[in-house]
């Protein structure tokens, strides 16, 4: 910044008079902004945020989000790696929802080997798609409400998120890196007696969300904090390329899930939460709906399974491994055991982009193959990037206080926007 | 010598022993606050909360306070070292001294109060005003900036809601008729029906959020919050000086209630005035209800978010100080045609 942007024009004279002329006259006090270095350690930094803020007093006069401290490389990594290898990478994007990550890879790779998963296997995986939107809701509503002060939500929230990673757990042995959805389906069936615990739990859930509801929907210092702070109308969402619940609360019914169905989305009943002033509020509002309907996909999610029966992945030996069974009788399901877990598969060269409604909006994965068993570019879009950069737009003029709150609600997790 | 003896030696060591009396349980208090705290906090997150040290973790203060003794004392380079070492000193030495005047109990012999001063009330406004000074120093002297930032929300919050405290403290001592604590405690005498929290309740309501507000805790723990400033003003300190911090925090708690505890609630009185409750000690009642209070304390900490600080500021001054404003003189008008006025 030239100048520092030091106020040199601010009339920061007190004795009147003594100005003559542009420059600093003798009497004038030059004012310098106040300079704070929020982050990268800092406990509203939602991970390595490091935000620059150039503040008047309380006042927020410019926010400026550095990002890259958890850069890993993933993309260039997965240019490395065969098809198989490439999924986990995806759990560690987003750590908060890793099954939804894995989702939108898996779509892509299908797409360019022009198989679907079987009906089991998409039912498992909107079931497991739901549990991480609520997962990931679970823990970025409290996290905003301990971000304007309120501690008690948090901890209630993450005894439910304890026993929903018990469920990814029971699934694929991971609680966060789960490595459960692949390409042609879903790693493995459920095991038995699962269904019933997540029955269970669906029943019991929804008095936790009015409990941390009580606590703060209509709290007054809640809504103090919260209500026209970081507003974005439909159009400012829309330009900063914002999607997910930031664009729904500004107005926009827009969910993928809806309008380019993936997975049989479109036989689901479920409702899209919109916002009408697009704050802070309204964001919250929005994801605590959101968590209510994800229980209605769950709830119809484990109907269907009850009555679909039949694999939960693709028939293709070609790309999804034999059972441990037939290896031990055929040679030919040996050969595409080896084959698979070593060489891994080919992708006929093409191109694409797809994309998933991910719990904080359009993760999308742009795939390039090139017939080999690697792909040649696999490019990533992560929603909380998108939303990390209206950061500035956001929390102008606004007091550092509602920075936190502002940062809190755009949901923004550094595994992906740093990748 | 033994006019000396008599005359000086005595009455010091006597003193010195009153002021042990009340220092060491006063530390005791401190440090089971905390544990309470904790406990409390942690039944309401439907946690456990310490129970590892010590019988249900009763004895985590001890190895906390243990903790920060042997840790080294880091003074960061750019910082006032004298100024940076004497801000947690005179917060925690301005804590302990307001006891001086809170009146324990009575017997035959008198009140039970290390000085029984008749402008206690004063007294107690003087030492708790005088309370933001550690702060600002402990800000100023850090030379950093979230400390800087901490230490003036600090004096803004402390200066605006001290005007607000001033007046409750005027209507009480209208009500009561007296600066003397123990006057007052006295002029609520007959259950607790005659506890001025009931005729005094909105004062009551206003004092209390005001004492949150004065100690700086949830939901005005600005000078500290977590979320925005890391922990304010004390962001630099570590070891004893943070020790010494967190102790005078938590008598200031203590303090609070124990001076809300004096005005609306009868101090050492029983809530019934019978016999049997009687012959429980004065300081028994009196600790009751501090940590009642205090309970209410935590409660509002597991329970509310934060306010910002220009809410804060707009609540302090637009809300509390012209409702104060009015009590002072609708209290004293109706005292005065009624002719309550006492003598």
């Amino acid at each position: 910044m030239p100048d520092g942007r030091t106020a040199a024009a601010a009339p920061g004279d007190l004795r009147s008079g003594s100005r003559s002329g542009p420059g600093p006259g003798p009497g004038d006090v030059e004012i310098k902004n106040l300079n704070l270095n929020f982050g990268p350690q800092h406990p509203a930094a939602h991970g390595v945020l490091r935000l620059v803020l150039e503040m008047d007093g309380e006042i927020v006069e410019r926010a400026d989000p550095h990002i890259g401290l958890l850069h890993r490389g993933t993309e260039k990594l997965i240019e490395h790696k065969t098809y198989l290898q490439a999924v986990p990478y995806f759990d560690r994007l987003d750590y908060v929802a890793p099954m939804n990550q894995e989702h939108a890879f898996a779509l892509a790779t299908e797409k360019l080997l022009g198989i679907e998963a079987p009906p089991r296997g998409q039912a498992i995986r909107v079931l497991y798609a739901e549990i991480g939107r609520v997962l990931n809701h679970l823990l970025n509503v409290p996290a905003y409400a301990m971000d304007v002060g309120a501690l008690t939500p948090f901890l209630w929230a993450f005894e439910e998120r304890e026993k929903l990673m018990g469920f990814y757990e029971r699934v694929c042995g991971a609680r966060l890196h789960a490595a459960y959805f692949r390409p042609g389906g879903v790693h493995r069936d459920l095991p038995a007696g699962l269904a019933d615990d997540i029955r269970d739990w669906r029943a019991a859930f929804p008095k936790v969300i009015d409990d941390i509801e009580a606590l703060l929907t209509e709290n007054r210092i809640f809504k103090q904090r919260s209500v026209d702070i970081g507003v974005v109308d439909a159009r400012d969402a829309l330009d900063w390329g914002f999607s997910g619940p930031m664009l729904r609360a500004s107005g926009l019914a827009w969910d993928l899930r809806k309008a380019q169905p993936y997975d049989g989305y479109e036989a689901y009943d479920f409702d899209i939460p919109v916002g009408r002033n697009g704050d802070c509020y309204d964001r919250y509002l929005v994801r605590v709906e959101e968590i209510r309907q994800s229980l209605r996909i769950v709830d119809q999610a484990l109907d269907r399974l009850e009555t679909l029966d039949g694999p939960v992945a693709a028939d293709d030996n070609k790309v999804t491994p034999p059972k441990r069974g037939e290896m031990k009788r055929s040679m030919e399901a040996l050969i595409h055991h080896f084959k698979l877990y070593t060489e891994g598969y080919r992708v006929p060269a093409g191109e694409t982009y797809t994309a998933v409604e991910a719990p904080k909006g359009e993760f999308g994965v742009y795939l390039v193959a090139d017939g080999t068993n690697k792909p040649y570019r696999c490019k990533i879009r992560a929603p909380g990037f998108a939303h990390l950069q209206a950061t500035d737009f956001m929390s102008r003029g606004h007091m550092l206080a509602d920075v936190c709150a502002i940062v809190g609600s755009m949901d923004v997790v550094f595994g992906e926007v740093d990748r | 010598m033994m006019v000396f003896w008599e005359g000086y030696a005595l009455p010091a060591l006597i003193l010195i022993g009153w002021i042990l009396l009340i220092v060491v349980p006063l530390l005791v208090g401190m440090a089971l606050l905390t544990w309470y705290e904790r406990k409390v906090l942690a039944a309401m997150m439907l946690r456990k909360g310490p129970n590892v040290v010590g019988p249900f973790g009763l004895l985590q203060p001890m190895a906390d306070g243990l903790k920060l003794l042997m840790k080294e004392t880091v003074i960061p380079s750019g910082a006032n070292r004298a100024v940076f070492l004497f801000a947690p000193v005179l917060t925690f030495t301005l804590a302990l001294i307001a006891w001086a005047v809170i009146p324990l109990g009575q017997s035959e012999s008198g009140v039970w109060v290390i000085s029984n001063i008749n402008v206690g009330v004063l007294y107690l406004f003087a030492i708790s005003s005088l309370g933001v000074y550690g702060i600002i120093m402990a800000g100023w002297a850090s030379n950093s900036r979230y400390a800087f930032l901490g230490a003036l929300r600090s004096a803004a919050q402390m200066v605006s809601y001290e005007v607000s405290i001033g007046f409750v403290l005027i209507t009480v001592l209208i009500v009561a008729g007296s600066l003397n604590l123990a006057e007052i405690v006295l002029a609520q005498q007959g259950g607790f029906w005659n506890w001025y929290w009931i005729p005094l309740a909105p004062m009551f309501v206003v004092f209390f959020i005001s004492a949150l507000a004065e100690t700086n805790r949830h939901p005005f723990d600005l000078p500290e919050a977590e979320a925005e400033l890391v922990a304010g003003y004390f962001v630099e300190y570590s070891a004893f000086p943070f020790a010494l911090f967190f102790l005078g925090e938590y008598i200031n708690m203590i303090m609070m209630s124990g001076i809300t505890a004096v005005l609306f609630m009868g101090g050492w009185l029983p809530p019934l005035d019978v016999s049997w409750l009687n012959w429980i000690p004065g300081p028994i009642w009196l600790a009751l209800k501090i940590a009642f209070l205090l309970f209410v304390f935590i409660w509002v900490r597991a329970t509310l978010p934060r306010y910002r600080y220009d809410q804060l500021m707009r609540l302090g001054w637009k809300v509390f100080l012209p409702l104060s404003l009015i009590a002072v003189v609708a209290y004293s008008g109706v005292l005065l045609y009624a002719g309550w006025l006492p003598a």
